[in-house]
This record gives structure tokens, C-alpha cells and sequence, in this order.
């Protein structure tokens, strides 16, 4: 029996910031996890990052990750990507003051 | 210091030139992330956590006044005003945008520098004893050879494609300050019988996933063969180092494969077949590096001063205490500076502060700097008489911690805060330890300790060879730190031995303090240093400090 699908989110770098973007329902990249489109899907995650890789002159390195519903959209389930939501612990920069 | 012929500057600018076209395709389409990839690595351009990250050499760690205010312009025209320096004596910006990149690689060579070779599987930036020319101890200045390396190694046409990327480190001193037992290729600076001075090539030492001591590869090598035995050790390496499996690709698999024996056969035949096309020219060319690497003109003149200024003033006595090593010339000292402010982040400097360093060091330091691999940085040349206005500029740029070689003098890699590849955080576990020492005011009683944190298996925090190592990995989705203790980074070598299970965040630094203070009522004496007291009692004690509960449980 194959392991159960955990909800993901399609995630990448913007190409020219380099900041962590996470692509939305409506085919945009936002800057809010919360944006993001949750798929519970697997074959449709799939899909979904195919077409983001196709994306190359807005981001790169496009991946799934994995994300939970939230009570204001999807949130980070690991701490690497919760970390990729605010920016370093040494210093507030990054995501944490930027938005 | 060497400075740029033309042949330098016109290779530089370029390849600035290269790259600007790459970004520019990168963003129009024409390139796509695979293909643009490799093209940014082979100039030092990463793409992290939250930001592109430039990594940019500084050779066999050494800077002039002017280099290092470029540094600071560069960090405040395209960065946030800081800049990172690393265990292989480079700077890294955390936050350039790509745009601005080929932009922050011309203010680069405006001052003959460079970010090439700083990634991929290539020759890297050669780093080399941080005191060369200045140290007491000291057979020859090791930076002429080790910017030929740098020279022969740029765009080699053999070795841009190498089974993994390839690393060397040289020392002309004693005492190994280089870590050159854990490189790929380390050169030690020995006299052979005639009081010649020549290498002792060690080969196939590395930290990270396998960590290996080094092995010498030959005893004695004259000066006048180093280039071509290089050249042959690296094209065996090419040849023979694996490609299947990138984690079995560096030289101290290869070496431990194959066996010393097999290698230095390799190696020797190459070298017997190449030597005879070394006809001289790289010795010319070192001859007129050697002159760039003259020593300065010391200036003879009293002391008198620095000794008065050390009685009246404990702060300043105790700075000179630990930071200050013997120089090789009568009346001067090395000064090394602190980037390990307690609770700061370890080898971050800011804008203000390079370029306050840049004027002490164009003041008092005979215009030169150094980064250590300790991620320090050092004023190479002071005479003693001017250690007191060293001191004032130092502590008005807030620079003057007097912690080298102490508990706080903490090697961390960027970690889980930057580092796409990390399993955890570093820099956040070396500012709790550095904080709670201070509070505690013990780190002098303490003594010499080197804690060296990396914040995955890669080892970029070189913790295999702490006094005191501590490795953070992600163990089922939560951060934990594995401690390992005994290791050694100079000419003893040593991988530090696993402790036991590993802590979480909140528990790894009261469990470092358990292990620290406890120590103190284990030493013979206040002599003896933490490292001694280890190889003297061994694991045992020192894990029964760690796992408390558990010894008891083992008693019950």
C-alpha cells in the first residue's frame, strides 16, 4: 500500500531576488505561503510543478513541499520551509520585514 | 602583495564581461537555470534559502586597505551592509540580486579581485596560514606559492571538470594554523638535510561526510617542483577519482581506494613524464611574485609605551593577552581581531567595521589584512608602541573582543539561517553558547577551546576538528545537535570522537556548559587545556558530564 499523499504547495526561488515564491491557484507567484495552492492531489501536484518548471525566466529551482491548510491558507509543515517563509534567525531581514 | 599585471586585470574583466552576457540571457530565456547553473557556480554565485549568495575569494586570505573598503561598498551598494567571511578565507553576500552581479564582480576587479572558482568541481580558492610573513615561527612566507597556485589553478583547461571540487592549503611555519591535513592537498614547508627549503605534500585529507586525516604523499619536495607535482597529483586525481557517485568523488576516497601506495606510483610517473615540460618559465614568474611578497620595512623604535599602557589599563591587558601572537620582527606583534563579539554572528563584519579596519591596517598595520579560516581577521604587521591606538579603534568600532582561542572564538557556518544545503541552524547555537559563557565570566578561566559548529554532514564549520565539535542535523523533522569531542585541526590531526546521542536546540547548550564547567573540576591544573584533559582521561568522564541521567540510571 502506498504511503498517504501529504497536502503540498509548489515552491521556487524568483529569478532575479532570489527569495523564496510559492505559485497560487491563478498561476502567480506570491510572496505568502498563505497564497499558495494547496494540493491534496497527488497526480495534480505533479502536473503543477511540471508547469512551473516550464516557468524558467520567473523562477528557479521549482520543488513540491510540503505545506498544511491553515486557518489563513497553507502553512510550512517542516522547519526548512518555515524558515523559507520569514528570512535568517540572526538578523530581521528577509521575508520577516520585507512583508 | 601582489598586485595585477595585465594579463590578470584583462582576464578578469573578461570574464566579468562572460558573465554579464549570461545573466542577461539568463533573464531574457535564452538560458534556463540548468544550463545557467554551472556558468554562475564557476563565479561564486549560489542560490540560497531566502537570497543569491556571492562567495568572493580573498587568496590565500590576504587584503590590502583598499581591497577591504571595496568590500565594505560593495556590501552597502548591493547587499545590507555586512558581509560573511568564511573557514576558507572568503566573503560571502547573503543578499545580491542577480541583476546587480556582474556589477559587484567589476567593483571586484577594480581591486584585483575575484569570485572565480569559488564553487563547482574545480581548483578553489588556495588558502594558507593566515600569519605567513608575520609569524615567529615561520621557514618562509607560503602566499608566493600559494598565488602561483592560484595562477596555475584559474581557468586550468585540465581541471574545470574535475570528478568534485578540490581544495589546498599551504603553512611555511611549525605550527599548522592552515589545517592543511584536512585538505585535498595540504603543502607543509620543511628543510630537507642540506637545510633546503621544500613540501611536505599531504594528499586526500577532508572533513564532511567521510572525514579523513591526510597522508603524506611525498617527505620532501624542492620548491622548483611544486607546480608540476601538483599537476600531476590533480590529473591523477581526474582521471582516476570517481564520477558515479558524488559522495565517493573527492581525492581521500580515491586515495583510500586505490591506497597510498598506488597513488604516489600514479602520481610519480605522471610527474617524471610532465617535469621535463616545466622548463623554467613558472619559476621566473615565481621570482617576480616572491618580490611582490617582500617583507615591509619594519621600524625599529620603543616599546616603552605599550608597556605602560598594559599596567594601567586591564581591558587593555587583557585584550593583549589573547589577542596577540609573536611576530618574526623585534618589537611587533600580530594582531588578531575578533568577529566573535559575544551573542554577534560568528565572521560577520559590517561595512563600518571593514572599513575601520582598513584604516587601522593602512595606519598601524603596514596596509595589510588577513582573514583567518577561524573567521577572524588579522592585522598581520603592528608595532607593539602602536597596540594602544589599535585598541582605541578597535573598541570605538566595537571590534575590541578579547576572546581568540576562547570558548566565545566560535567557527559556524552560515547553516540552516542561509544555506540551501544545511539540516539545521548553526549561527543561533554559537551565539547561545557565546552568550551564556559570557554571563557565566568563566571563559578565561577556561582557557584555550575551539568549539566549531556545522550545521550539516558537509562540514563547512570543520566540527570533526573541534576541541569541542558540534554537528546539527534534522532528525525526524527537528533540529538536533550531535556533539563530538578530541578533535584537532593543527599538525596533530585529530577527528573528533561522536559523545552519544545528540540534543535538541533548547537542550545543547546547557548540556556544552555541563560539558565545560565540568571539565574544570576534571583538569589537573589550570594548565592543562581542555583538548589535554581529553587525550589524558579519554570519553568516559566527559560523557557521564553529558548524559548525567543516564549514568545514574546505569548505577541504579
Amino acid at each position: 500500500m502506498s504511503r498517504a499523499f501529504k497536502p503540498k504547495v509548489v515552491t521556487a526561488n524568483a529569478l532575479l531576488e532570489g527569495d523564496a515564491v510559492w505559485l497560487t491557484i491563478d498561476d502567480r507567484w506570491t510572496r505568502d505561503i498563505a497564497e499558495a495552492e494547496l494540493m491534496t492531489d497527488e497526480a495534480h501536484a505533479d502536473l503543477r510543478l511540471l508547469e512551473a518548471l516550464s516557468r524558467q525566466s520567473e523562477i528557479a529551482g521549482a520543488y513540491l513541499a510540503d505545506a498544511a491548510a491553515g486557518a489563513n491558507g497553507p502553512q510550512p509543515t517542516h522547519f526548512r520551509e518555515a524558515f523559507r517563509t520569514r528570512g535568517p534567525s540572526n538578523y530581521a531581514h528577509g521575508k520577516q520585514v520585507d512583508l | 602583495m601582489y598586485v595585477y599585471n595585465d594579463f590578470d586585470e584583462a582576464f578578469v574583466r573578461n570574464r566579468v564581461a562572460q558573465f554579464r552576457g549570461q545573466v542577461e540571457r539568463r533573464i531574457d530565456g535564452s538560458l534556463t537555470e540548468d544550463e545557467f547553473k554551472p556558468l554562475r557556480l564557476m563565479n561564486g554565485l549560489y542560490l540560497q534559502l531566502h537570497a543569491y549568495m556571492l562567495r568572493v575569494a580573498v587568496p590565500y586570505g590576504t587584503l590590502n586597505a583598499v581591497q577591504m573598503r571595496q568590500l565594505a561598498y560593495i556590501a552597502d551598494r548591493w547587499d545590507k551592509g555586512y558581509g560573511h567571511f568564511t573557514t576558507r578565507q572568503n566573503i560571502q553576500y547573503n543578499w545580491p540580486e542577480l541583476r546587480d552581479v556582474p556589477d559587484m564582480l567589476a567593483a571586484l576587479a577594480d581591486v584585483g579581485m575575484h569570485a572565480i572558482q569559488t564553487s563547482g568541481n574545480t581548483i578553489r580558492n588556495v588558502t594558507a596560514d593566515h600569519f605567513a610573513g608575520a609569524a615567529a615561527d615561520e621557514i618562509e612566507d607560503p602566499r608566493a606559492i600559494a598565488e602561483l597556485l592560484r595562477q596555475w589553478s584559474t581557468d586550468h583547461p585540465e581541471f574545470q571538470f574535475l570528478p568534485r571540487k578540490f581544495k589546498i592549503a599551504v603553512t611555511g611555519a611549525t605550527e599548522d594554523r592552515a589545517v592543511t591535513r584536512a585538505h585535498d592537498i595540504g603543502l607543509r614547508m620543511v628543510r630537507n638535510a642540506a637545510g633546503e627549503p621544500g613540501f611536505e605534500v599531504i594528499v586526500g585529507g577532508g572533513l564532511g561526510r567521510t572525514p579523513m586525516v591526510g597522508k603524506v604523499l611525498r617527505d620532501f619536495l624542492p620548491k622548483a617542483d611544486l607546480l608540476p607535482y601538483c599537476e600531476a597529483i590533480v590529473s591523477v586525481y581526474n582521471l582516476l577519482g570517481r564520477r558515479d557517485n558524488k559522495y565517493k568523488a573527492r581525492i581521500k576516497i580515491t586515495v583510500h581506494e586505490n591506497g597510498l601506495e598506488k597513488i604516489q606510483t600514479l602520481v610519480e610517473d605522471r610527474f617524471a613524464a610532465i617535469r621535463p615540460t616545466f622548463t623554467g618559465h613558472d619559476q621566473a614568474l615565481l621570482a617576480v611574485i616572491e618580490t611582490a611578497f617582500a617583507p615591509p620595512a619594519f621600524a625599529v623604535k620603543s616599546s616603552d609605551g605599550y608597556q605602560a599602557a598594559r599596567l594601567a589599563n586591564p581591558a587593555f591587558r587583557s585584550w593583549t593577552d589573547t589577542n596577540l601572537a609573536a611576530h618574526k620582527a623585534p618589537g611587533y606583534a600580530i594582531v588578531s581581531i575578533s568577529i566573535k563579539k559575544h551573542g554577534a554572528t560568528p565572521g560577520d563584519a559590517t561595512s563600518d567595521q571593514m572599513r575601520a579596519m582598513a584604516d587601522i591596517a593602512e595606519r598601524y598595520g603596514h596596509n595589510e589584512l588577513r582573514i583567518s579560516h577561524e573567521q577572524n581577521v588579522i592585522l598581520p604587521h603592528v608595532h607593539q608602541s602602536d597596540l594602544p591606538a589599535v585598541y582605541a579603534a578597535l573598541r570605538a568600532a566595537d571590534l575590541a573582543t578579547a576572546n581568540i582561542g576562547l570558548v566565545s572564538d566560535i567557527i559556524a557556518c552560515p547553516g540552516m539561517d542561509y544555506c540551501a544545503l544545511a539540516t539545521a541552524r548553526s549561527i543561533p547555537i554559537a551565539q547561545d553558547i557565546a552568550t551564556r559563557f559570557d554571563a557565566l565570566k568563566l571563559e578565561h578561566e577556561i582557557g584555550p577551546l575551539k568549539i566549531k559548529i556545522s550545521g550539516c554532514i558537509n562540514a563547512c564549520g570543520h566540527h570533526h576538528v573541534g576541541h569541542i565539535g558540534i554537528l546539527g542535523l534534522d532528525r525526524a523533522g527537528v533540529e538536533n545537535y550531535q556533539i563530538t569531542l578530541g578533535g584537532d585541526g593543527t599538525q596533530t590531526t585529530t577527528i573528533g570522537e561522536r559523545a552519544g546521542p545528540g540534543f535538541s536546540a533548547a537542550d545543547i547548550v546547557p548540556a556544552i556548559e555541563r560539558l565545560v564547567t565540568g571539565y574544570l573540576d576534571l583538569r589537573t591544573d589550570a594548565n592543562e587545556t581542555f583538548l589535554q584533559a581529553y587525550r589524558r582521561l579519554g570519553m568516559a568522564p566527559f560523557k557521564t558530564l553529558l548524559y548525567p541521567a543516564e549514568d545514574q540510571a546505569d548505577a541504579a
